[in-house]
């Protein structure tokens, strides 16, 4: 009970210790605040600078969703289709891989080139960077089902679509949930990327403009903004794992 | 009796064997319909490779395999099969993993929906006759591995197969279980004259449940030696302690021991 009590109040007693080192060391040493501001100077600039913040990370959560549920959509489509067939799965391996390996702020300025300055960029870049884990990993699900579930479909006459929806998806969906968590922090990379190149307003815009203008306080503050941002992304995404895959969390080492 | 399975003279590669030799070689078997076969052999021989030749999940490269008076040329569509591993969808109840060949083989396809309450009430007494009434909300992992087996079996036979292909089904049980499902075999074959074509290890299985037991050859498998069991139904496990029965197991260990020496 006592090690139970104590794991749960770690993850808080972790995160106070860490900000308060930093104050402490801040004022100590006294870094200058141009170059490391302590974290309650930061905190009053996020107060200060409050409903821009507001504004631009409300931006920045729609684009990056925008980008995601497009990467969910299309990820899980080509991610079947992968998944079922080999001679697909081979053929586009590669040209996937390929275009995997492409820095993705290197597309933005094509992306710019197609649509101009805005929303679109951001999402796309969002969907660009983030839809290559979901398809690998519904692919695989859907790859791997056990050769005799298949023999025992098959002799009962099931044809290749009745495998894939009966066993393969359904087989692919911790891998497809489990690649979100992924997903979801790459989307959030690339809507950043995305606005700070080729957008007028979300985070990655003000943090470009801060920086421009050396507005410490302001860069930041807007990178708590930030990591605030993509904990409650992340968390919602691994609440809806755990949610939709109970009966693949049954072992042990799960719990 | 009609012939079911006719497997005549096949010689079967897999595409992917990497030596080329045959899995199975000159293979010739005439199954009847009704009746229990079993088919013994030592590991590697095709035993695995006959079922899948005869539930046309494999194609041979040479010779003929009739299933049902039909040369086969696609999966028979109406086969029952259990293997080692249950197999068991474990985002599924058991009750819902059994009832998973009615989602594919017709008439059941189409009639599922609107007669749910007629093929669970039959999933029920089928997990009864296999000793696991009740037990079907519950999902597979929750259950031994000797109960995802009888529920795997009850998988096999709920959309009444004509043909049933058991793989080494008790193969990973422990004797006492294994004995209790030779008899739940047993009654269910009764029951539902049913062809059933059994692969297994173990002699004294193959002794008291079939009617006629075939020995296989080392790879490339072929049939060395066939053997009618001509002891009475129904059989009680009593018969296993019997002399006849003895003498028949230690048979069935020559061949198999000839085969292996072959090879
Ligand atoms: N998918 C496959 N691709 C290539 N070779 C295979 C394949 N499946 C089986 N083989 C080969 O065919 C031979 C016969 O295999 P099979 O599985 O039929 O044996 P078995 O008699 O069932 O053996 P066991 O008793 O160990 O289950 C083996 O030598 C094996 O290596
Ligand atoms: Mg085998």
């Amino acid at each position: 009970m006592k090690t139970k009590n104590q794991l749960a109040i770690a993850p808080y007693i972790f995160t106070i210790g860490f900000f308060l080192l930093w104050e402490i060391a801040c004022r100590v040493l006294s870094i200058s605040s141009f170059i490391l501001p302590t974290p309650s100077t930061i905190m009053l600039a996020v107060w200060e600078y409050r409903s821009q913040l507001a504004f631009h990370a409300m931006h920045t959560l729609w684009m990056t969703l925008a980008g995601f549920g497009l990467a969910v959509a299309l990820g899980l489509l080509l991610g079947m289709l992968l998944g079922s067939s080999r001679l697909i799965n081979a053929g586009s391996y590669p040209l996937l891989v390929g275009f995997n390996s492409i820095p993705k702020v290197a597309v933005v300025p094509i992306l710019v080139f197609w649509f101009g300055v805005g929303w679109v960029p951001p999402v796309l870049t969002a969907f660009l960077i983030s839809f290559f884990p979901i398809v690998v990993n519904v692919a695989t699900g859907i790859a791997t089902v056990e050769p005799e579930m298949e023999d025992v479909l098959r002799a009962l006459g099931a044809s290749k679509r009745d495998i894939v929806f009966k066993v393969g998806v359904p087989r692919a969906m911790p891998y497809f949930f489990g690649s979100l968590k992924v997903a979801i922090t790459l989307a959030y990379v690339g809507s950043v990327i995305g606005e700070q190149n080729a957008s007028n307003v979300g985070i990655g815009n003000l943090l470009t403009r801060a920086s421009a203008a050396f507005e410490v306080p302001l860069v930041w503050a807007a990178l708590v903004v930030l990591a605030v941002l993509g904990v409650v992304m992340y968390a919602m995404t691994a609440y809806v794992e755990n949610a939709m895959t109970g009966w693949a969390q049954r072992s042990q080492m799960a719990a | 009796m009609p012939v079911f399975v006719d497997i005549h003279n096949v010689t079967h590669v897999y595409a992917r064997a990497e030596d080329g030799v045959p899995a199975v070689q000159n293979l010739t078997i005439r199954i009847n319909e009704g009746e229990f076969a079993a088919i013994v052999g030592p590991s590697g021989c095709g035993k695995s490779t006959l079922m899948k030749l005869a539930t046309g999940l494999q194609f041979p490269r040479e010779g003929a395999v009739i299933v049902d008076g039909k040369e086969v040329s696609a999966p028979v569509k109406l086969a029952g099969m259990a293997f080692q591993n249950p197999t068991m969808l474990p985002w599924r109840t058991t009750l819902d993993n059994i009832l998973l060949p009615l989602e594919i083989v017709e008439p059941h396809r189409s009639r599922l929906r609107r007669h749910k309450a007629e093929y669970v009430a039959k999933a029920e007494s089928l997990l009864e006759q296999v000793g696991l009434k009740g037990q079907g909300h519950k999902f597979p992992w929750q259950l031994s591995g000797g109960m995802q087996q009888r529920a795997s079996l009850c998988r096999a036979l709920i959309h009444e197969p004509k043909l049933l292909m058991l793989d080494e089904p008790f193969g990973a049980l422990d004797s006492f279980t294994r004995e209790e499902l030779w008899c739940v075999m047993r009654d269910l074959h009764a029951a539902q004259k049913v062809t059933i074509i059994l692969v297994t290890h173990d002699l004294r299985e193959a002794a008291f449940l079939a009617d006629r037991i075939f020995c296989m050859s080392a790879r490339p498998g072929r049939i060395v030696a066939e053997r009618e069991v001509t002891f009475p139904r129904p059989r009680d496990l009593e018969i296993t302690y019997s002399p006849e029965f003895s003498e028949l197991v230690h048979e069935l260990r020559g061949h198999i021991a000839q085969a292996r020496k072959a090879a």
